[in-house]
């Protein structure tokens, strides 16, 4: 096994059992914590594709402003154990392990189309993900989608702020 | 068969270079925290800490080991794992930014070509971003665990203090990132080198932007809401004791130091020695100078925090928000727009 294996398979193993805390977990905390956990394996994933830009950006925007402001509500909510219906933790176990075998069998059909027949996941090569050839790309290619999401965000903050003066 | 092809004398040589890098910036909180109170003490115009050894120089060690000592004390209603995690997670977090700081050029050590600097990366300012605000969580963490209202009152204000400050911070770097097109330290370090002037010059409004926001990021005077002490009797490390309470103190001080680091390498030529032609000494030499240089550029920006810290009184939390919000963004997004008019008119 080559090293970049060897990362490939803890990173998956942490980021799968990082997932399943989160739905074990009976403190919507813990939950946040192990969701941002998640967040840092699918970083390491992507390093691990060459994505050094995405992986970073992944952190930064979803494990370090989002799941700050997830932490910012629960802790405002002040959530009780007791005020949230808990399921016994044999019947998220069978949910977690039908869930998961329902993945499975929908990665079996993806795998058998034609496009990816035949395919391997190229670790550690290609550039697209380092942040010179992404901002090329973002800013000849697909201009015009990137100029009409940033519209899109400023819209949503508007209207953030106009709710947030009401 | 090999089972894991690693070149190890590679992993061999970082994990010294980590160990020597984190060693010394505990080190240097250690003499921080002493040169606070001395700081304190000649602005006050009172002596200071004297007494244990030459002036008062084994005074942090003496610190050290009365926190050491202290009872570790949990409470009982606090959330055990998430109480020890906070403190941890704040320390680790303030000395994971060493990583992409460029601390000298490179020395030759038995045979080996050395880079100073732990992980040039091609997104070093991005990585110290996201580290920035992964340090916020050791503070919600540990504030929310100790059960406590007035250590969830300041580790919310702590949480969005460090949120607000953080879209200025970006901005401003935006603004640097601009004149340098790279976001690698260790290459807008040589730039400046080899260029004509330090950063400071082109982006002097950036600088007082970025070290303001710098200054509310360490949670340091006239922006440490998250400690007032007299609306929050201590803050959100308030049921710490022991070396738990120390790391959390600690971790304020590393904040600094890496952010007086990484001030230095972006606006005032990292380890460059102004008028002083490297190439004249040994390398080894010369890369030596460089540290030193680095170091001194730190001293510097930490007694500048701590000046601040000793003369200016703290905000009212409207306030704060105000000035994040309705001041630095408009003047960041102005600083932008400038630097863009300035890049286009000299293509």
């Amino acid at each position: 096994m080559s090293t970049l294996e060897i990362l490939f398979y803890a990173l998956s193993a942490f980021a799968i059992v990082s997932a399943i805390m989160v739905l074990v977990s009976k403190n919507p905390i813990h939950s946040v914590l192990w969701l941002i956990l998640v967040f840092f394996a699918i970083s390491g994933h992507y390093i691990l594709l060459n994505a050094q830009f995405l992986a970073i950006v992944n952190i930064i925007v979803y494990a370090g402003a989002i799941m700050v402001l997830f932490l910012f509500v629960i802790m405002l909510m002040n959530v009780k154990k007791d005020s949230e219906p808990q399921k016994q933790l044999l019947v998220k176990f069978t949910g977690v392990i039908a869930g998961g075998s329902f993945l499975t069998l929908l990665i079996a059909l993806v795998k058998q189309t034609s496009q990816l027949q035949g395919k391997q996941v190229l670790l550690k090569e290609g550039t697209i993900g380092l942040i010179h050839p992404l901002g090329k790309a973002l800013f000849s290619d697909y201009v015009l989608p990137f100029e009409i999401s940033s519209v899109l965000f400023l819209s949503a903050m508007v209207g953030a702020v106009i709710i947030g003066k009401k | 068969m090999t089972i894991i092809a690693i070149d190890w004398a590679f992993i061999v040589e970082k994990l010294i270079m980590i160990a020597i890098i984190v060693f010394a910036s505990l080190g240097i909180a250690l003499y921080t925290t002493f040169g606070e109170r001395k700081v304190a003490a000649i602005l006050q115009d009172r002596p200071g800490p004297s007494r244990v050894g030459p002036f008062g120089l084994f005074q942090p060690l003496a610190d050290g080991l009365k926190l050491i000592m202290k009872e570790e004390i949990i409470p009982n209603a606090a959330n055990k794992w998430l109480f020890i995690l906070g403190p941890g997670l704040a320390m680790t977090a303030s000395l994971m930014t060493c990583a992409v700081i460029p601390w000298g050029s490179a020395v030759d050590v038995f045979g080996r070509h050395v880079a100073l600097q732990i992980a040039d990366v091609n997104i070093g300012i991005l990585y110290v971003f996201a580290v920035v605000s992964m340090g916020v969580y050791g503070i919600m963490i540990g504030g929310w665990a100790s059960n406590n209202k007035f250590s969830l009152m300041s580790s919310l204000r702590a949480a969005s203090q460090a949120i607000s400050y953080e879209l200025a911070m970006g901005l401003a770097l935006i603004a640097l990132l601009m004149t340098t097109g790279s976001l690698s330290l260790k290459t807008i370090v040589e730039q400046q080198i080899t260029g004509r002037y330090w950063n400071i010059v082109y982006q002097p409004l950036g600088f007082l932007l970025f070290f303001i926001t710098a200054l509310a990021e360490c949670n340091r005077t006239p922006f440490d809401l998250p400690e007032a002490e007299n609306e929050l009797n201590f803050g959100y490390h308030q049921e710490y004791s022991s070396m738990k309470l120390g790391f959390y103190l600690f971790a304020e001080y590393i904040n600094m130091i890496m952010s007086s680091a990484i001030m230095a390498s972006m606006y005032f030529g990292g380890y460059d020695l102004p008028f002083f032609n490297e190439a004249s000494v040994a390398p080894n030499i010369a890369a030596l100078i460089g540290v030193g240089t680095l170091l001194i550029k730190i001293v510097m920006f930490i007694f500048l925090f701590m000046w601040i810290r000793w003369t200016i009184p703290r905000f009212r939390y409207d306030q704060l928000m105000n000035l994040g919000w309705k001041t630095m963004i408009p003047l960041a997004l102005f600083n932008l727009l400038l630097t863009g008019a300035v890049i286009l008119a000299k293509l």
